[in-house]
């Protein structure tokens, strides 16, 4: 058994080689795939949160992901088309800053999680499965059905977003970017699920008696994790939007939901790591056994189920065992 | 007499045509235990829910210190000073059993929705935990998961979960159950000390405990209190007897 704290520095420096020893090969192919891995693994810290720490299982994550990837893809499509967003009651022209892009993000879908989690968590269990997933539903055929941005066909854009003078369209430039952003948002949760907040979620994940008991809401625990955890995904989408230059109404699709949380279950649900791992090993599998068989998802399933019954700390918990309380 | 911290005034809870509670008043004074007890489905476990928030009474009143408590929920009962142990242990098990005094102590304090801090190193938290271990004599145990805790262990735990909260009531539902003799015979000694810190209702089916600990004791049967009174009264009440003591209260 290896120390969980070694396995995690070890996963983040290999998420950092592999694109290095790309680039000195020249295979900027390679440095996409690690892109992907890394955008990949924020969308599953962020649903971590509410799956792993908070026990939500929110099979509607999609919508986070698609509301960050549509803020992106308007507010840079207004920018190259040089139109307003709107005119009235004040003028919002379009953006190709990044950070700009982020925060709108990242606020919208914090937004959404709050108004799908105060609705979503009177339900729970398969209940709560199911209108997660029936709100992403919604925000599926919405997108599909709005032709002032794209609807079935999407947004395209033309060059990637700016940040600080960088030149974004070198694929290294974009992966450390998002690897730094994926740096905070471990660090993010990681301060998260050792804070007075985050012994009290994992209370209440275990037992909703005792958190009452102790004079808690669960519900209010739950509604701030599932808004975190929603704006931490929302990010990721508009990493990912930016990544292709492309947003469709796919990225709200329930697939897109149910990667997501392949992601999580993969690496090690309730591990703060645990997404990374998944990720890049989900990027890993779809490269290698997609090159193997267009039906490659079949040993994907194969792969999901033995994590599932042999290994339910998944990859993190096969490698550093059980987790240990350290203070 | 002094004014009751606890009082439930003419509750009544049915469910369908069974009515689980019926016109059920009882109060709690301080420096007392007041032992509740009954037969298996009297209702006792509806009565506690209802005077712990989990339940609405269809009609009736929950006073706490004298301020109606009926339309409030659970947690804020418990921020507003009862302290609950539950008839079957109910811990967060994967967390240390330090964790779970600390959330005890943390949700005392009421500041939860602190992100950037790290809990186990608030030195006040750890402090109220510790002194709550202690006093219930799980100091050695504090680093272990609650999940690999004895039955007796546990039942120490929600005990000291309880004292974090430092409530002005304590509600504890069969705390010796399953205990065996020795650790009844600890608790019993540990609930008579506790008494002094705030008064306890207390849900026992151990007859000798009860009898050795409670200044006062309601009999509910069937959703009625059928007698309150000193452990001497109840021996001696022939309803009691029939109801509910049968051949262990005639020996």
């Amino acid at each position: 058994m290896i120390r969980e704290g070694v396995l995690n520095a070890g996963l983040l420096i290999l998420l950092l080689a592999v694109p290095l020893a790309a680039l000195m090969l020249d295979e900027p192919f390679i440095i996409t795939l690690a892109t992907r891995a890394v955008i990949f693994a924020i969308a599953g810290v962020g649903l971590n949160l509410a799956l792993g720490f908070g026990g939500l299982v929110s099979l509607g994550h999609a919508a986070f992901f698609g509301i960050g990837g549509y803020a992106m893809g308007i507010l840079a499509a207004h920018a190259q088309s040089y139109t307003p967003l709107m005119t009235w009651p004040l003028v919002i022209e379009g953006t190709k800053s990044m950070p700009v892009i982020w925060l709108t993000a990242t606020f919208a879908s914090a937004v959404a999680a709050l108004g799908i989690g105060a609705l979503s968590l009177r339900t729970t269990g398969v209940y709560f499965i199911m209108i997660t997933l029936a709100f992403g539903q919604m925000f599926y055929f919405f997108a599909i059905s709005w032709p002032a941005y794209g609807g079935e066909d999407g947004l395209s854009i033309y060059v990637r977003n700016s940040f600080a003078g960088l030149n974004m369209m070198d694929p290294m430039t974009f992966f450390l970017t998002c690897y730094a952003l994926l740096l905070a948002v471990l660090w993010l949760v990681a301060r998260i699920v050792k804070s007075p907040f985050g012994l009290a979620l994992g209370a209440a994940r275990q037992n909703e008696d005792r958190v009452q008991a102790v004079g808690q809401r669960p519900f209010t625990l739950y509604l701030v994790a599932f808004t975190i955890s929603g704006a931490v995904t929302g990010l990721a989408g508009a990493l990912f939007a930016d990544l292709n230059r492309f947003v469709s109404p796919t990225m709200f699709s329930w697939q897109t939901s149910g990667e997501i949380m392949v992601f999580v279950i993969l690496g090690g649900v309730g591990r703060v790591f645990g997404p990374v791992a998944g990720a890049a090993l989900f990027i890993v599998l779809e490269h290698v056994l997609g090159g193997l068989s267009e039906f490659w998802h079949i040993y994907l399933g194969a792969i999901l189920l033995g994590i599932v019954l042999f290994a339910r700390g998944g990859l993190i918990g096969l490698l550093a065992g059980r987790e240990v309380a350290d203070d | 007499m002094t004014d009751p911290i606890l009082a439930t005034d003419g509750i009544t809870r049915s469910f369908g045509a069974l009515v689980a509670s019926k016109d059920i008043t009882l109060d709690l004074r301080p420096g007392e235990i007041h032992a509740l007890i009954g037969p298996n489905g009297a209702g006792k476990s509806t009565l506690i829910q209802q005077i712990a928030g989990g339940l609405r009474p269809d009609s009736g009143r929950v006073l706490l210190g004298g301020a109606d408590v009926t339309h409030l929920g659970t947690a804020a009962r418990a921020r507003m000073g009862i302290g609950r142990t539950f008839q079957i242990s109910s811990l967060a098990m994967d967390h240390t059993v330090l964790q779970n005094v600390v959330l005890g102590a943390l949700g005392h304090r009421g500041d939860v929705f602190r992100f950037f801090t790290r809990v186990m190193k608030d030195a006040e938290l750890i402090d109220v935990a510790e002194r709550a271990l202690a006093q219930v004599g799980l100091s050695d145990a504090r680093n272990m998961r609650t999940a690999e805790l004895s039955h007796g262990q546990r039942r120490q735990l929600e005990v000291a979960v309880a004292l974090t909260l430092n409530p002005r009531v304590f509600l504890m539902d069969e705390p010796m159950a399953g205990l065996g003799t020795e650790g009844t015979a600890q608790m019993v000694g540990f609930l008579d000390g506790l008494r002094a810190q705030a008064p306890i209702l207390l849900i026992e089916h151990d007859m000798d405990a009860v009898f050795a600990l409670a200044d006062r004791i309601s009999v509910l049967v069937y959703g009625r209190i059928i007698a309150t009174g000193t452990a001497d009264q109840i021996r001696a009440n022939p309803q009691v007897r029939e109801a509910y003591l049968g051949e262990e209260g005639a020996a």
